[in-house]
């Protein structure tokens, strides 16, 4: 199925929504949002990508292996929960710096680790239903 | 194992494997013997680790008497036979696999023996329990070998169970998880006695091979030969009997302990000889000799007596020694000649004279010979059944005959096969190579030293051991000459009988095999029944659950939920009305009314897709709902949610042909999906009514509300639960997530797809 239509719109709403789903994520922590709905969003993005230009236009825009996405948003979770072990924080204590212009701490990359796992399943199952014909 | 090229050198990994196995056994028996004295003078060591402090269990172990002439044994031997395999194994593929076996076995062994807390114990328990079905399985390419490995790994596997549900009762009573820290006084009293000594016995009985059970260890002889010699002479077989020694003190001295032990005990003795004495494959042979020396150490278990327990823990030292190192001469002439069937040798004494003095003094110990251990076992054992019962005609008649059967199977395999000459046409025979002669040799000159020696053995050896089973010294003095008494007149007749069931074995055998075929049943078919009849069972539990039909899954799923909510709602009588209703926003009944029209149109859809879109208005209808009742995140993510089932489920369905014949329900079948539908959706609702009419806690909520910002620096509270205060439900979640992608995605590439060649998928 190929139409110019669904074609021109999905480049310009793929870049939209993915923008969207990082602010999402990003804001999450104090307002609605975060992680889980952030890689959901994005994972519409690259879905309605897949129905406008084919699985394999998607695999070459991501140039990684989804699979290899939701491993590394594994790996930064359990990463965010490490940190803090050589100091002697227990087991994913949240660690945080504030800033007069804002804060950042190891829940923030817990959530990129939520949102990359997220995404980077759903993108699997969707390229993998998509490849099979 | 004629065919396998023995001079080739050992692999490094073989060499490194064997080494560090020696090491491990022989430091083993160091750091236990620099102990002894210690021991000897009645005190036990302990040391003790935190495990899982908030449970109860430690890594608590304990050297007395009982552990420390484990550990020796088991070391000992171990260490004779790993040097005895490696050379026995070399040129096998597997060679290096076997001695890694090998020694995880051992040291599952020696942390059975050490272990104070039943936990730990049951770890080991069941490490020996893995460990000897790899090993018997080892030549795993021979489908006799993996049935036996299977066989041995499920039945010393289930008693292991019996065993963990009796241990955890028995630390549940005792207060501690620690058998030294138990009163032994307050178990055999207790209601739950009865189970608890059903269970443990369950345990020791299947692990040491006691009739009904014995079935598996004949079987076990698939195993290399070394293997057996290590299994079944010091160790996996004894580990039943060490658990019943050990736990002596704490369940025996009532009469069922009593009458269990000895009728398992004098069966088993009666049945292992019987068999051992018929068979022509001297590893069998061996392998029921087995079976009746476990019986007689049960049996000397029934009674907490110095002298019945002092019989028990000689005739442990005395067949651990001969029986190991027999297993061991057997090796070699099976090695030498390439065979072990008894009617084809003859004459080996000839050829290698070293291996015959090693059987002659395994066998002689075996028989009851004066001045070799075996002889002090077996004064031993006639006394102390003498004085067992008050009638013990029938006991020591059992008795006679075992041990006139096993003099005879000593024969059958430390003379028949050396004297006379060998049958059929004259073979090259093998010499035995040093690292093969040395164990055999060291393992039955021991059984003769020991027998030479008495005082010493039965004060360094003996006494601390039985003192560590009853719990109080025991003074242990063993002397050859007794005077002229009963016991010594029953090994004359023992002798005497052993020689002539030697003779006529031929004869004796015929009768046996002509009633042995007529037994109705033995354990290894009722095995076979039971593995049959699980079999069977799990094949028609799987057509009906798992049919293949996904509209049979689904609907077996529902009918589950309906049923489970269903039931415990009215089995609590919780169906509840609320009592104040809040209004409802005209918005919400707008919203309501989308739900049901887009229920409405999936139901009578004609084609996939617009019932997909349909559902796809549902679920936007629910995440409206959401937002008009104040929580934006949860709608958010149910819209998007809903917006990937669409995607997904048009991908994945729109594939399929349309929608026609036998694909749309019949009318009953959608009479029935109906039924189901609104029995799930009344459930679910009476559910969330019930939910609602409870008054809410507001206790985790109101706490997660006012530490969100100062302790997880974030206003939005769902998003602080799950990334920090509950980041490891997160965690988990994720996990999930990721390997249920994997999974599905594994499915979806490597389903070999139906009507479609092969080379043409992507």
């Amino acid at each position: 199925m190929s139409s110019l239509i669904l074609s021109t719109a999905a480049r310009l709403l793929v870049a939209l929504l993915l923008l969207f789903s990082i602010f999402v994520m990003l804001r999450g922590h104090d307002e609605p949002g975060g992680g889980f709905i952030g890689g959901l969003i994005a994972a519409t993005a690259f879905a309605l990508y897949v129905m406008a230009e084919g699985a394999g236009a998607v695999r070459a825009v991501l140039r990684i292996d989804p699979r290899k996405v939701a491993g590394l948003g594994l790996a930064c979770a359990l990463a965010a929960g490490l940190i803090g072990l050589p100091a002697g924080e227990p087991f994913l204590r949240g660690l945080w710096v504030v800033l007069p212009s804002g804060k950042i701490g190891t829940p923030l990359l817990f959530d990129v680790g939520v949102y990359l796992v997220v995404l980077g399943g759903i993108v699997a199952l969707v390229l993998a239903l998509e490849e099979q014909r | 194992m004629a065919g396998h090229p023995h001079d080739a050198p050992a692999s490094r990994a073989t060499r490194v494997g064997t080494a560090v196995g020696i090491s491990l056994a022989l430091a083993a028996v160091i750091a236990v013997a620099r102990e002894l004295p210690a021991v000897v003078s009645g005190s036990s060591l302990r040391a003790a680790w935190t495990w899982f402090p908030d449970l109860g269990p430690s890594l608590a172990f304990h050297v007395d008497g009982l552990s420390a002439l484990f550990v020796l044994l088991i070391g000992g031997i171990g260490a004779l036979v790993l040097l005895y395999s490696s050379r026995y194994l070399r040129g096998h593929p597997d060679a290096a696999r076997g001695q890694l076996f090998l020694t995880l076995f051992m040291l599952s062994m020696l942390g059975l023996v050490l272990s104070d807390d039943v936990v730990l114990l049951f770890v080991f328990w069941e490490l020996t329990t893995i460990t000897s079905y790899l090993l018997i399985g080892f030549e795993n390419e021979k489908p006799g070998a993996r049935r036996a490995a299977l066989q041995a790994l499920l039945v010393t596997g289930t008693g292991g169970l019996a065993l963990l549900v009796g241990l955890l009762l028995l630390a549940n009573i005792g207060g501690s998880f620690r058998i030294s820290e138990w009163d032994v006084g307050a178990f055999t009293a207790h209601p739950f006695y009865p189970a608890i000594l059903i269970l443990v016995l369950l345990g020791a009985f299947t692990k040491s091979a006691q009739v009904p059970f014995h079935f598996w260890l004949p079987n076990a002889m698939a195993a290399p030969t070394p293997v057996s010699a290590y299994l079944h002479s010091a160790t996996m077989v004894k580990a039943g009997v060490y658990l019943l020694a050990r736990l002596q003190p704490t369940l025996g001295g009532t009469d069922a302990w009593f009458l269990a032990l000895t009728i398992a005990g004098g069966a088993t003795a009666l049945w292992g000889g019987l068999q051992a004495i018929r068979q022509v494959d001297l590893k069998l042979a061996l392998a029921h000799t087995t079976v009746m020396g476990l019986g007689v150490l049960v049996l000397f278990l029934a009674s907490s007596s110095t002298l019945a327990v002092t019989a028990a823990v000689t005739f442990l030292i005395v067949h651990a020694l001969y029986k190991s190192a027999l297993f061991l001469v057997v090796g070699i002439i099976d090695h030498a000649s390439g065979t072990r069937d008894v009617t084809l040798l003859g004459g080996l004494g000839r050829h290698m004279p070293r291996t015959a003095l090693a059987a002659a003094l395994a066998a002689l110990s075996m028989a009851g010979m004066p001045p070799l251990l075996g002889f002090f076992g077996k004064e031993l054992a006639y006394e102390s059944a003498l004085a067992l019962v008050a009638q013990p005609f029938l006991l020591v008649t059992v008795l006679v005959v075992s041990n006139a059967l096993v003099l005879a199977v000593a024969l059958l395999v430390a003379y028949r096969p050396f004297w006379g000459s060998l049958p059929g046409e004259p073979r090259t025979l093998h010499p035995a190579p040093f690292a093969m002669l040395i164990g055999p040799l060291l393992i039955a000159a021991l059984g003769l030293a020991f027998g030479l020696f008495p005082s010493f053995t039965g004060r360094v050896l003996i006494e601390p051991a039985v003192a560590a089973i009853r719990g109080q010294p025991s003074p242990v003095s063993l002397s050859l000459w007794h005077g002229f008494n009963v016991p010594l007149a029953l090994s004359a007749v023992t002798t005497v009988l052993g020689l002539v069931i030697y003779r006529l074995r031929e004869p004796l055998n015929a009768a046996l095999g002509s009633i042995a075929a007529r037994l109705p049943w033995t354990g290894d078919r009722a095995y076979d029944a039971s593995i049959t009849g699980l079999q069977a069972l799990a094949r028609w539990q799987t057509s009906v659950l798992q049919g293949g039909s996904l509209s049979r899954y689904l609907a077996t799923s529902f009918a589950t939920i309906a049923v489970a909510i269903g039931g415990v709602l009215v089995g609590h009588r919780a169906f509840s009305w609320p009592s104040a209703v809040q209004p409802v926003p005209p918005a919400a009944w707008a919203v309501a009314a989308l739900i049901l029209a887009g229920t409405g149109v999936a139901l009578i859809a004609g084609s996939r897709l617009a019932a997909i879109a349909a559902l796809g208005v549902v679920g936007v209808g629910v995440s409206l709902l959401f937002l008009i009742f104040g929580a934006p995140d949860v709608a958010m993510t149910q819209l998007m949610v809903e917006t990937l089932f669409v995607v997904i489920a048009s991908v994945a369905l729109l594939r399929l042909p349309a929608l026609r014949g036998p694909e749309l329900r019949t009318r009953p079948g959608r009479a029935r999906d109906a039924v189901l539908a609104i029995a799930v959706g009344s459930a679910m609702a009476a559910l969330l009514l019930a939910v609602l009419a409870v008054p809410l806690d507001p206790l985790l909520g109101d706490w997660f509300v006012r530490n969100s910002v100062p302790e997880g620096h974030g206003r939005n509270v769902v998003n602080v639960i799950l990334v920090d205060f509950r980041a490891l439900d997160t965690l988990g979640e994720i996990t999930v997530v990721a390997v249920a992608a994997m999974a599905a995605y594994a499915l979806l590439k490597l389903a070999p797809a139906a009507g479609r060649p092969k080379a043409d998928r992507r």
